[in-house]
């Protein structure tokens, strides 16, 4: 139960304000999840290279040997920025899963939240105005983004309880609503291997998509699968490396908005979160169908639209 | 020598009971589930499986007579700009005038306003009987609004959100077409004498977010005057409890399987929900959690019978406790003096659950005139009164022994349990022991 | 001419205002401004008073209005007009869903869209739509009149008791017990009326069909069951 907003640009011009939009977005909707708020940024990518986004706890010594041990793994190249309580090291997408190896074989106190080529993810508890400012969300560039505010129905109030998911690379997933069906479904995917980190109902959710997109389907479709496999209600808003995707389920009564003009994309839970953006007195403002999938690509024609 | 077996006396199964065997054939029959009214009639742990300890050496008692334990309680503190006052934490729980006749209203409202507590409106919209007759009123806004206007809302001391009931958590409700008369009919907009379906969920905002917005239209409309209680049926006591703080409630409600209904499916009333006894810790866990117990109140419901239970569900944490099923029996229902009538309808007084239909004996649970002039309203609110004052003085008695001052100072430690069930629901000592299931040992 | 401004005044001024308004107070008309989707603006009205609100309000706007008359040149979020009693809303944009929900008289005006269950539970409003109406709607509707210009969703009158349901487009499907029923003079009569208290020209009675239950839902028979 909660507030979601999206962003996704059309227009490059709009690229360097990303952060500024999205978190104005953020923090509107503030009143419907006053327990933690998160934000996915996908900024600009470089060939071969990758991000992994890590949080943890007590960020001073959980960092103190992060940079060393990047480097040890994935050479010189690799960097650290340190954003508050989480930590973002580029390397090269080689170098991803070797990474991801040499922090199993020894834990640390912190935990990946997102891997990808664009993807960085900041999430904490607490309201959106304190994480937006926490991370600096302002200031950063980028090509879509997603955000939100959570009110925590059945499961605990932590971070990484918090939204968006992120459960593939570059992949992440925001929920309003409440599934039904998701114990069975998280029994289904950890026997396929999937692993989880939370009792989340979104996290199931994320993962159901990422699941369907490793068999091949695109995230287009993936959503699709979703319409006949999830029960409950739900509204999904979801990012991949180059897409935008919104599902809403075929009872379709948690509040949804969207809104097109030729420079963006936006959702939003409710109206109120777009009023801020540029031009949007002459957008195309509507409300998404029920049991229906909305889906841009940045790599296809801008604009296309896919409904059930 | 001719051998003969010993004959073999027949045996009925215990799963095929003559209950099941009864309803299997009445679904044969019938093609129609069976409707009913009242709560769960299965056994259910209950506050009869919790002892009081007392006061002797380690702890003193106060003097009965004397020494004064309290009884009062505020509903409403939180953003209320007018909290409702009670003098006894024993409320009227919601019932609709069309499941009860006028007179039935009234007499509630009569027996509460003696005893200077609150009455509650039901799924059918305010009537000037219970508004008249109640000096505390609390106006319930239930999925169908059936009769719902602003002028009743401002008129209303506090306003109960139901989100759902301990007989039904989940379920919308159903009242059948013999009781709708030409006044319900017109109180709810519906045409005369059909089977009224009711909505499981409200027409216009649906989870804790948007019920945030909807409460803020209400006290916008009210001026923040009034309490704002939501009413949840006992299911997942802790999360419930959690998100109706967060939508922004002044009092939660948690009705337990135990509490009645005036009609629906008997499996609902039977198979969904939980215990009273099973929702209170949970729930005041969840208030505790966000430091607001006692500052957002908890009301619980669902089967409170006599002082004992008063006190037991206060003791567990509650602020005060609601009587629905109760407060009928004590203003008339289910009398044996009407036996001959109870069996024409082929039941017993102290069975009679058909409220549906219509044809209480008792003239409570009715809207035919003449079954209805049975209750005097005057007589049935004395004796509803009376039966207050009792229970608040069993509660008074017990408290005092446990030798409290208030018998909101009544704590778990008071308490202990006779079966390992009740000492895991109530998360309190299995008598004889320091054992509490799921917290201590094994 | 009493004027909030809600960019900078909380929307308690604006409906205590609302609500003081007494017999002979001379200021009738309230202009809002800056509501930027704001929730419960002008609820609980209870004289006739004229709200004129220039930009989109949120969630309930005009709720259980009685006797006054709100303008709201936007759009209107969920529940625009909810238990609304008597008076008028007019809406020069798109309305959310739940649009008139359990209205109870009055007439709302969409001159938009609106979107998912508008007239749900409906019980004596009239609501006339300009535009196109979502899935769901009038859902249990049990009174009044709903008049759609354009296209309705799915499951149009599920479960519909009294409620009059007249669409001049297309009707995706209509829900369990509601039917289509024969154009009465009756009907062209309220719908003329309707139209005109609406001020929405541009259409003509006879070119809606009308809607209605058909009442086998009224008293419970297990052959009905699919449709519970």
């Amino acid at each position: 139960m909660c507030g979601i907003v999206g962003l996704f640009l059309k227009d490059r011009a709009l690229e360097d304000r990303l952060g500024a939009l999205l978190s104005d977005m953020l923090v509107t909707m503030t009143d419907r999840g006053p327990d933690s708020a998160g934000i996915a940024i996908y900024g600009d990518a470089v060939a071969g290279r990758s991000k992994v986004t890590f949080q943890a706890d007590a960020p001073s010594t959980a960092f103190a040997d992060l940079e060393a041990l990047a480097r040890k793994v994935a050479g010189e190249s690799a960097s650290v920025r340190i954003k508050d309580t989480h930590a973002v090291v580029e390397l090269a997408t080689s170098a991803v899963d070797a990474l991801r190896d040499a922090l199993q074989a020894a834990p640390q106190g912190f935990r990946i939240m997102s891997t990808g080529e664009t993807i960085e993810i900041y999430k904490e508890t607490g309201l959106p105005k304190e994480v937006v400012s926490r991370f600096d969300i302002r200031t950063m560039r980028g090509t879509h983004g997603i955000g939100h505010t959570r009110m925590a129905t059945e499961s605990a109030v932590t971070t990484l309880g918090a939204h968006p998911f992120s459960t593939g690379p570059d992949q992440c997933l925001v929920h309003n609503g409440s599934l039904s069906n998701h114990n069975n479904l998280r029994r289904e995917l950890s026997r396929a291997g999937i692993r989880f980190e939370t009792e989340n109902d979104s996290e199931v959710a994320a993962a159901y998509l990422t699941a369907r997109m490793k068999e091949g389907r695109n995230l287009g479709e993936a959503l699709e699968a979703g319409l006949a496999d999830l029960d409950g209600f739900f509204t999904f808003v979801v990012g991949t490396r180059t897409g935008f995707g919104v599902l809403r389920d075929p009872i379709a009564c948690k509040p949804a908005v969207m809104a097109e003009t030729r420079q963006y994309v936006a959702f939003g839970s409710e109206y109120r979160a777009l009023v801020g953006l540029p031009g949007i007195d002459d957008a195309r403002v509507w409300e998404p169908e029920p049991a229906s999938v909305y889906f841009w690509d940045r790599s296809a024609a801008a604009g296309s639209a896919l409904a059930a | 020598m001719t051998y003969h077996n010993p004959p073999t006396p027949p045996r009925k199964s215990a799963t095929f009971d003559d209950a099941s065997l009864a309803e299997i054939r009445r679904a044969a029959a019938t093609g129609i589930y069976d409707i009913r009214g009242g709560g769960t009639k299965r056994h259910v742990p209950h506050f009869d499986d919790l002892l009081f300890l007392g006061a002797s050496m380690s702890r003193y008692p106060l003097e009965g007579y004397r020494e004064r334990c309290d009884t009062s309680v505020t509903l409403g503190t939180r953003y209320a700009k007018k909290p409702i006052e009670l003098k006894i934490p024993v409320t009227i729980a919601g019932m609709s005038f069309g499941a009860l006749s006028g007179a039935a209203k009234e007499a509630l409202g009569r027996g509460a306003t003696l005893s200077g507590t609150s009455t509650t409106t039901g799924d059918g919209g305010m009537t000037d009987e219970e508004r008249g007759h109640s000096e505390l009123l609390v106006y319930q806004y239930l999925p169908s609004r059936y009769g719902m206007n602003p002028v009743d809302l401002r008129r209303a001391d506090a306003i109960e959100i139901v989100i759902g009931q301990g007989a039904k958590p989940g379920g919308g409700g159903m009242l059948l077409g013999q009781k709708i008369s030409d006044r319900v009919a017109e109180m709810r907009t519906l045409p005369k004498g059909i089977d009224q379906r009711s909505a499981c969920r409200h027409p216009d905002w649906t989870g804790p977010d948007d019920l945030e917005i909807k409460i803020l239209e209400l006290r916008e409309i009210t001026d923040w005057e009034k309490p704002i209680y939501i009413k949840v049926g006992g299911a997942r006591p802790y999360y419930d409890t959690a998100l109706a703080v967060k939508a922004g409630a002044d009092v939660v409600v948690i009705d337990g399987m135990q509490g009645g209904t005036a009609a629906t499916q008997d499996v609902f009333i039977e198979h969904v929900g939980q215990p009273i006894l099973a929702c209170i810790r949970p729930a005041v866990q969840a208030l505790q959690d966000l430091g607001l117990h006692r500052k957002v109140q908890l009301v619980v419901s669902g089967g409170i019978r006599s002082g004992a239970d008063v006190a037991k569900a206060l003791a567990l944490g509650a602020d005060a406790v609601s009587v629905g099923t109760a407060a009928l029996v004590a203003l008339g229902d289910n009398d044996p003096k009407w036996e001959a009538d109870y069996a024409a309808l082929g039941t017993t007084a102290g069975a009679y659950d058909d409220w549906h239909e219509g044809k209480d004996p008792a003239g409570i649970t009715t809207q035919d005139p003449a079954l209805a002039s049975r209750l005097d309203p005057v007589a049935a609110g004395r004796r509803l009164a009376n039966y207050l004052k009792v229970i608040t003085l069993e509660a008074q008695t017990i408290a005092r022994a446990c030798g409290h001052n208030h018998l909101h100072n009544l704590e778990p430690e008071d308490l202990v349990a006779l079966t390992i069930e009740a000492a895991a629901m109530a998360q309190v000592p299995l008598a004889g022991t320091s054992w509490i299931p799921g917290r201590t040992g094994i | 001419m009493p004027a909030f401004d809600l960019a900078t005044t909380p929307i308690r001024d604006l409906n205590q205002a609302l609500h003081a308004i007494g017999q002979g107070a001379n200021d009738r008309s309230f202009e809002v401004r800056n509501p930027r989707g704001s929730h419960a603006v002008a609820v609980g009205c209870a004289a006739p008073v004229t709200v004129t609100v220039h930009g989109p309000v949120g969630y309930y706007c005009g709720g259980m209005n009685a006797a006054a008359e709100i303008v709201i040149h936007g759009s209107a979020g969920p529940g625009v007009g909810e238990n609304m009693m008597s008076g008028r809303i007019i809406v020069e944009g798109d309305a959310s869903q739940y649009a008139g929900a359990t209205g109870r008289g009055g007439l709302l005006v969409i001159k938009g869209n609106a979107s998912s269950r508008c007239g749900i539970s409906m019980k004596g409003i009239d609501i006339v739509v300009g535009g196109n109406i979502g899935h769901m709607s009038a859902f249990m509707g049990q009174s009044g009149h709903l008049v759609v210009f354009g296209d309705a969703g799915e499951a149009l009158g599920d479960s519909l008791y009294e409620a009059k349901l007249f669409v001049r487009g297309k009707v995706k499907s209509l829900g369990a017990d509601c039917v289509e029923k024969e154009m009465r003079p009756e009907h062209l009569t309220t719908l003329d009326r309707l139209l005109s208290d609406a001020g929405m020209s541009g259409a003509r009675p006879e070119e809606f069909r009308r809607y209605g239950s058909a009442r086998r839902l009224y008293n419970f028979n297990i052959d009905n069951a699919d449709a519970y």
